[in-house]
């Protein structure tokens, strides 16, 4: 059983940390695991090279509870129990007496992700687990031989009789036993902490917590309102304030009219904001009203221009032009060679729209600049504290240590709380009124001032040898680019490749001889974001649609025909196996089809099978079944690897069946939930997930559901009635207009 | 001024009789397991009794429970103990968690006038509250088992 965690405790203070009374304190280094090293393209942080500081995982209280930092942001992936399992596996602490915190400082050499060569604290694209596990594993085990050597010394015994059962040290000869929280009491920390070996480790077999099912810690605070979010935080002394945004990136305000706004009662200030006018007042109310009772004009930007259904009919001609060149991605032997002596080639044009988070917590974030205008104290919910630094350093010209985050649980991330703006004007507002300020975005600002995935065009080419081989393959992705998006606000300049719009074009389970999948930008002043899924999720929905519209061409059965093309990527051969069985994919149902979908994300395979009905009076797609496998190497908790993946395949199905987001002459059409419409429980088919655990490193798990949702549905549509749908997102009027009806 | 009772405590507050009770609740009384999702009724996540009717706070100005009695997440048990939060606890239902508070409210004004809801009206009833997570068939299990286990 696990004892709840306190919601108050989460966030401590360097001193409360450090300082904690009588007991251990353990110094690791955090090295980076070769295996894991990770590029989400998102991340944007440079960082001096050096050597990595000591610093401070785990301390053990002589009353036995152990306090290890978790460092990865907890917005519902579940690595605020995931992280710390792995240490105390290693370990071998009793799982009940250790206690997860935030870390208390945000110092990235100390806690920052051993992923990342730039050891950013950035929670996003499911790479916490994949970062921190081998770090974390050594330190557990660091820390276990550390209380081992204190009890050899004590005791006079050598450490190799000593063996460990849960937060107990026994030495078996002489039949005694001795409690971490006793060691504690002794024990000090060696000026040199012991090495550790990959064989020093443990073997699975031996696995008290990896691979097994632990509640997560943060559950019991999430079912009485106990959970702290960063929309909940209360500073003294705070006031509130709203924000009108700029329709547009970029666009500046011009003329203000704010003679209404300053009549309702509670408004004490309006401030200029580089893209906004804030509203500063004594209740979340008066702002939000007095927000709306404003008029603003607002300067001229690409942005202002925008109109995304004319765009993307410009992607698509685009994507066919091969003449615009755009950037290769992971190409694989000469594609376009191979094209030329192909026998056979066919094409294929697929288009997705924009998509916007709809995380249920709206973006807030409460500030407190000091007085002096050289510190300043932040309460939100973030993925990227590592950005949220740098920007706000920036901003203020102070050092990086004088800003003191109070990380929150999320309410929803999806990569959207990666980005950093509502924090920014939050502290520009504290700033200018000198004194805490509350900003809250109402659900209205949250869409209109959405980032969403970009919308893309697809072109793809197919080439067949004489033989009937799949030889040749090129993937045209027609989108603006989230790296340069978001590199306006981090200040580092973009990776050459925009692996948020191009991941999943490789097609890494397809070994196929000769790839090539290219990113041709187009800007077109959109704000975007890394989202939930990523590329994969609209790659896949063209990849895997042009494979069905393939195989029915040559009279292949879709999944068969996948697994000659996945020959040499055993592991999808597998999936592609489990979810013909779970789905018993050969039979037929009257009235329903099924249809399947695959993708690779950063070294995590899932396989997925949809069973959908169509109403052809209405257009109305109905998915009664989901069948998915996902292999993510060694799963450390698998309860929960299946949660996310079930959870990933209902936030696809919201893009498949209803959600998109429109721009028309730089104003975002939709406004709320009640036009931006997500997945409800009435939508949600019996899902099925079997999670494949392997002996390969540990990838994520947050998101890969998602992208096998689209494809998977729109190829069972085609296979229930022949008619092939080749946008998203699938809505009844698209849907009936495509069967004719 | 309005004055109303809040988990079995009478509270009055000073603000405009127009201002959403969700803001009450959550900045006035400082009772934030209660959430703002959407502020037009459409996602649920604002969710409360008034007279045991779940009602979206964020919808229902304060002026509207003069003289009632309020139940928020805080005040449906006293310990995390109503048959909801311990099934919640046991189906490991949340992800981020920020809708939850408003699903077990929904789901618990069900359970009080159903005990034995089927399946369809459990989606039925619970439709209105939006999950982004999507632990939506985690949230049936759990129904079902409090249902099961009271």
């Amino acid at each position: 059983m696990t004892k709840p965690i306190d919601a108050r405790t989460t966030d401590l203070s360097r001193r409360e940390f450090f300082g904690a009374a009588a007991g251990l304190s353990l110094a690791f280094t955090v090295a980076p695991d070769p295996l894991a090293l990770i590029d989400d393209g998102v991340s944007g942080v440079a960082l001096a090279d050096g050597a990595l500081s000591a610093n401070v995982w785990l301390t053990i209280a002589t009353d036995g509870t152990i306090t290890v930092v978790s460092p990865a942001a907890e917005m519902g992936q579940g690595t605020f129990t995931t992280l710390p399992a792995v240490i105390a596996d290693e370990l071998d602490a009793d799982w009940s007496k250790v206690k997860p915190v935030f870390p208390p400082e945000w110092t990235e050499k100390k806690f920052g992700n051993p992923g990342y060569d730039n050891y950013a604290f950035q929670t996003s694209a499911s790479f916490a687990v994949r970062g921190y596990f081998k770090a974390m594993r050594v330190a557990g085990a660091q820390a276990r031989r550390v209380l081992i050597d204190a009890v050899a010394a004590k005791w006079g015994v050598p450490a190799a009789e000593l063996s460990t059962e849960p937060s107990v040290v026994v030495h078996k000869a002489t039949n005694r036993r001795i409690s971490y929280g006793e060691i504690a009491s002794f024990a000090k920390a060696p000026a040199d902490l012991p090495k550790i070996e990959d064989k020093d480790l443990k073997t699975p077999a031996n696995f008290r917590y990896i691979g097994k099912d632990l509640p997560r810690v943060e559950v019991p605070l999430k079912v009485t309102g106990a959970a702290k979010y960063g929309i909940d935080a209360q500073v003294p002394g705070m006031v509130y304030a709203a924000v009108l945004q700029s329709p547009y990136p970029g666009g500046g305000p011009q003329t203000v009219d704010e003679t209404r706004a300053r009549q309702v009662a509670g408004i004490t200030d309006i401030v200029k904001l580089p893209e906004g006018v804030g509203v500063i007042g004594t209740s979340v109310e008066a702002t939000q009203r007095a927000k709306n009772l404003l008029k603003a004009s607002w300067s001229d930007a690409p942005g202002a221009h925008h109109d995304s259904e004319k765009a993307l009919e410009e992607f698509a001609v685009i994507a066919r032009d091969k003449n615009r060149e755009g950037v290769p991605y992971e190409p694989v032997g000469d594609a376009k060679a191979a094209m030329r002596t192909a026998a056979k080639i066919y094409r294929g044009e697929y288009r997705t729209r924009y998509l916007y988070h709809a995380q249920m917590e709206p973006m807030n974030a409460t500030a407190s600049v000091s007085s002096d205008g050289k510190s300043v104290e932040i309460w939100t919910g973030t993925q990227g504290p590592t950005n949220l630094h740098n920007q706000v350093a920036r901003l203020l010209g102070i050092d990086r240590t004088s800003i003191t985050l109070h990380q929150h649980f999320l309410g929803g991330g999806y990569g959207r709380r990666s980005q950093q703006e509502v924090v920014v004007d939050a502290v520009r507002l504290s700033k200018a009124v000198g004194k805490p300020v509350k900003l809250i975005w109402t659900r209205e600002d949250d869409v209109t001032g959405g980032k969403f995935r970009p919308m893309t065009a697809h072109h793809i080419e197919a080439g067949f040898d004489a033989g009937g081989k799949l030889v040749a393959w090129h993937h045209r992705v027609v989108a603006e680019s989230v790296a340069a998006y978001t590199s306006i606000a981090s200040g580092v300049p973009p990776a050459p490749v925009d692996r948020v719009v191009m991941k999943g074009s490789p097609i890494p389970q397809y070994p196929l001889p000769n790839k090539l999948a290219e990113h041709v930008i187009e800007a077109r002043g959109a704000r975007l974001a890394a989202f939930r899924g990523v590329g994969n999720a609209h790659n896949a929905f063209a990849v895997e649609s042009f494979l069905d519209e393939i195989a029915k061409d040559r009279d292949l059965d879709p999944i068969a025909f996948r697994l000659t093309i996945a020959e040499g990527a055993p592991r999808m051969q597998t999936l592609l196996r489990a979810v013909a069985e779970m789905s018993d994919w050969k039979r037929r149902r009257d009235g329903h089809g099924l249809g399947v979908g695959t993708m690779v994300k950063d070294d995590t395979l899932v396989a997925g099978v949809a069973e959908v009905s169509v109403d052809r009076a209405t257009g109305k797609v109905k998915v009664h079944n989901f069948w998915a496998a996902i292999d993510a190497g060694l799963a450390v908790q698998p309860r929960n690897v299946a949660a996310q993946t079930e959870g990933g395949i209902i936030y696809g199905l919201g893009h498949v069946l209803r959600e998109k987001i429109t721009i028309r002459n730089g104003h975002v059409l939709e406004s709320n939930y009640s036009d931006y419409e997500v997945t409800r429980m009435s939508d949600v088919p019996s899902i099925d997930v079997k999670v494949v655990s392997t002996d390969n490193p540990p990838t994520g798990a947050g998101e890969d559901g998602v992208p096998v949702v689209a494809c998977a549905v729109g190829n069972a549509i085609a296979a229930l009635t022949g008619v092939r749908l080749r946008e998203l997102p699938f809505a009844p009027e698209r849907v009936r207009g495509a069967l004719g009806a | 001024m309005v004055a109303f009772t809040v988990n079995g405590v009478r509270r009055e507050v000073g603000v405009d009789a127009n201002t959403p009770l969700l803001w009450v609740l959550r900045e006035h009384l400082k009772l934030t397991g209660t959430k703002f999702g959407c502020g037009i009724a459409s996602c649920g996540a604002c969710t409360v009794h008034i007279e045991g009717q779940a009602t979206r706070s964020c919808a229902t100005p304060v002026s509207m429970v003069e003289g009632k009695s309020v139940t928020t997440i805080e005040g449906l048990s006293p310990d995390g103990s109503h048959p909801l939060q311990k099934a919640w606890v046991a189906e490991q239902v949340p992800q981020c968690g920020y809708c939850q508070s408003g699903q077990i409210m929904q789901a618990a004004e069900l359970l009080a006038r159903n005990k034995a809801p089927s399946r369809e009206e459990i989606i039925e009833h619970m439709d209105g509250n939006i999950c982004r997570c999507g632990t939506y068939l985690k949230i049936i299990s759990a129904i079902q088992r409090a249902s099961r286990e009271g």
